[in-house]
């Protein structure tokens, strides 16, 4: 199971006790969303928490403080997320050095396809970064295994045509069922891990028999949202993933 | 006398392949949307070849938007400065009142040929989005068009038309609520709805193919005035003039004449409340470069790569980036960048106005402005081109609450 949250979200601060109340409740990989101003691939819940972080100062140098002080006490991958301007604007060069020796694992960005920006391609593999691609439903069985080809780590599965955010019902496991073996059969040197959409441990339950993972990231940001207020907040967080990843034990258990 | 050799043999390389002028533009969008790209781009080759799609667009552009459009010689502005005799090419005489329409035609043929039954639209002053609401209600078929709700408010006019003629207009509330975050709207809606939607973009921005597109759809302007001339004046201009917003009726005026050295072309950007503070939309006078919107190009950006918020009095020119091929003809140094204030483009207004009888829009009033600059510097043996891209209707109450101010 890996975890999306967007660094800095909901404040600067407590991002590396989250990441690592996230780590003690069953995550295996944490994704760390670099807020941008212009998220076009995300929906309203990424979106709120990007501007929320931005307007806390947030940018690619404090991202990898945290990183760096998540390094000092856990060995999880950390995989950075975010759209291609300000890492361009930080210096490629610069990103690419300065991530890996912070103990960045992998990095995926959205608006990079492969192919359409090699010196990315070629940084990565130079500073030991994983580059993660997407496939999506649309996905030529051609192109999925160039994405196969161009990644490490992991092949990122996105469930849905759309951006990110929570979906209705059994809109996301339907929407699998009807490509995943085509993914499965051309993405074959990664593992596959599903996300966009996923709400809670029947969604990942519904899906994860065909896949090496799934990802939650929106309905995770919106639980946080809802219980931010409370002086407890990391550990009912704590409680979330540990409903998403075992599923909520008795029926009697209040989760929020 | 200049003589009019074919333009095509330099600017033909211009794209590449891969949709780059230089190192600006590319296609740096999710992987969701290349398949889409591909599919455009394959359809737009084939329809440049196809004889029935061209005669098509050209039959829509002779007897629905009414070109071509006349080059009028501005008699009493010319008196005004006393030097170079000054043209506009009529582009505000376009049905809908500007050139956006000569893409939009392009683009719905273009959507119609590939069965995509959705249109989406992005407008800022909301030029476009009526443009691409007229084509579509021309054709019977629906759309929807995403305008920020700062956009929606001070062009009401529009959104009035385009509601009438049957296009839904969804507000965008994110951002400074204008067009770069109508895009952002768009884009996500592309994304979620990729297989049968349309999303026809109004300006010369976004991933390839899209500048090459709207290019080409709009070089219909370049490519009369080179022939108006011509019969005019028996020779090329010396100068032409466009605002510059995504640059769209700017790339469609140059392109055609990129060839011919000796035309200076000026590119107007919008200065808003001027080029030295934080409120302006001057994206290649004070911008540099970044991806922003599916290619590489000028930004207005903080250091950190977060997008600035643009700021200009006309709401087709706010907008912090720009066409990836200005970039590029910026940095080569063929077109002039240049840029004219909110205050001196309501002037421009008022100017035209007054002196021919023409009411610009706002955008269309900063390459109006800049003649105050460039008319000292011009003989009384040359002429001057300046693209009036659009009339003014649309913006009488902004200009109306200017002009009361003292
Ligand atoms: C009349 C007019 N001129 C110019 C523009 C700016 O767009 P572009 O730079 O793409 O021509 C607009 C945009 O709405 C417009 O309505």
């Amino acid at each position: 199971m890996s975890l999306f949250i967007t660094a800095g979200y909901p404040d600067p601060g407590s991002t590396v006790e989250l990441v690592e109340e996230l780590e003690a409740s069953g995550a295996d990989i944490i994704e760390l969303g670099m807020p941008f101003s212009d998220p076009l691939a995300d929906g309203p819940t990424i979106q709120y928490a990007s501007k929320v972080a931005l307007d806390q100062g947030v940018n690619i140098d404090s991202i990898f403080e945290m990183v760096r002080a998540i390094r000092n006490r856990s060995e999880i991958p950390i995989v950075l997320m975010g759209y291609i301007n300000p890492v361009l604007q930080y210096g490629l060069q610069a990103f690419f050095l300065k991530a890996s020796s912070v103990g960045v694992d992998g990095i995926i960005l959205p608006d990079v396809p492969p192919g359409e920006f090699p010196e990315v391609e070629a940084l990565c593999s130079d500073y030991d970064i994983a580059p993660v691609f997407l496939v999506a439903p649309n996905t030529s069985e051609e192109r999925m295994r160039i994405v196969d080809q161009a990644s490490r780590g992991f092949v990122y599965c996105v469930s849905v045509t759309g951006v990110t955010g929570a979906r209705e019902g059994s809109e996301v496991s339907l929407s699998v069922g009807k490509f995943i073996d085509k993914v499965r059969k051309n993405v074959t040197q990664n593992p596959i891990l599903i996300g966009f959409g996923i709400r809670n441990h029947q969604d990942a339950m519904a899906i994860s028999g065909k896949v090496d993972g799934f990802i939650v990231g929106s309905a995770l940001i919106d639980h946080i949202r809802m219980v931010y207020s409370r002086p407890d907040w990391i550990r009912r967080t704590g409680t979330f993933v540990r409903h998403l990843k075992y599923g909520v034990k008795t029926g009697s258990d209040k989760s929020e | 006398m200049k003589t009019a050799k074919s333009p095509e043999v330099a600017s033909a390389e211009t794209p590449d392949k891969r949709g780059f002028y230089g190192k600006f533009g590319g296609r740096y969008v999710p992987e969701i949307l290349l398949p889409a790209l591909d599919d455009l781009n394959a359809a737009f080759a084939d329809v440049r070849n196809d004889a029935s799609f061209q005669q098509q667009y050209q039959t829509l552009l002779k007897e629905y938007v009414g070109r071509e459009t006349p080059l009028t010689y501005a008699g009493r502005l010319t008196g005004h400065f006393g030097k170079a005799r000054i043209y506009l090419k009529r582009e505000d005489l376009c049905h809908t009142g500007a050139h956006k329409i000569n893409n939009a035609i392009g683009q719905v043929l273009l959507a119609r040929k590939m069965g995509k039954t959705r249109i989406i639209a992005e407008t800022g002053a909301g030029q476009h989005g009526v443009a691409t609401a007229t084509v579509c209600a021309h054709f019977g078929m629906s759309c929807i068009i995403y305008m920020g709700s700062e956009d929606i408010s001070r062009q009401k006019l529009n959104v009035d038309r385009m509601r009438l003629l049957g296009a839904e207009v969804r507000p965008v509330e994110s951002g400074a609520k204008t067009l770069s975050n109508a895009i952002n709207e768009a884009i996500r809606d592309w994304v979620s709805n990729v297989d049968d939607t349309f999303y026809i973009i109004g300006s010369a921005v976004g991933p390839h193919p899209y500048p090459l597109m709207v290019r080409e759809f709009q070089s219909v302007i370049g490519t009369e005035t080179i022939d108006q001339s011509l019969e005019q004046e028996g020779r090329l201009p010396d100068y032409v003039l466009a605002c510059v917003g995504g640059g769209s009726n700017a790339i469609g005026m140059f392109y055609p004449m990129l060839d011919y050295q000796d035309i200076r072309l000026y590119g107007i950007e919008a200065a808003g409340e001027g080029v030295q503070t934080s409120r302006h939309a001057a994206t290649l006078t004070g911008g540099h470069p970044g991806i922003l919107h599916g290619s590489l190009s000028y930004l207005l950006q903080t250091e950190h790569g977060q997008i600035a918020e643009a700021h200009s009095v006309s709401a087709g020119l706010d907008y912090p980036g720009v066409g990836p091929e200005h970039s590029f003809l910026r940095d080569t140094g063929r077109v002039t960048y240049t840029s004219v204030t909110d205050d001196q483009a309501i002037e421009g207004v008022r100017l035209l106005s007054s002196k021919e009888g023409i009411i610009p829009a706002l955008e269309t009033a900063h390459a109006i402005a800049y003649l105050h600059e460039l008319m000292p510097r011009t003989r009384s043996d040359e002429f001057v081109v300046i693209n009036c891209s659009g009339r003014g209707d649309k913006d009488m109450e902004t200009i109306a609450k200017f002009i009361k101010q003292p």
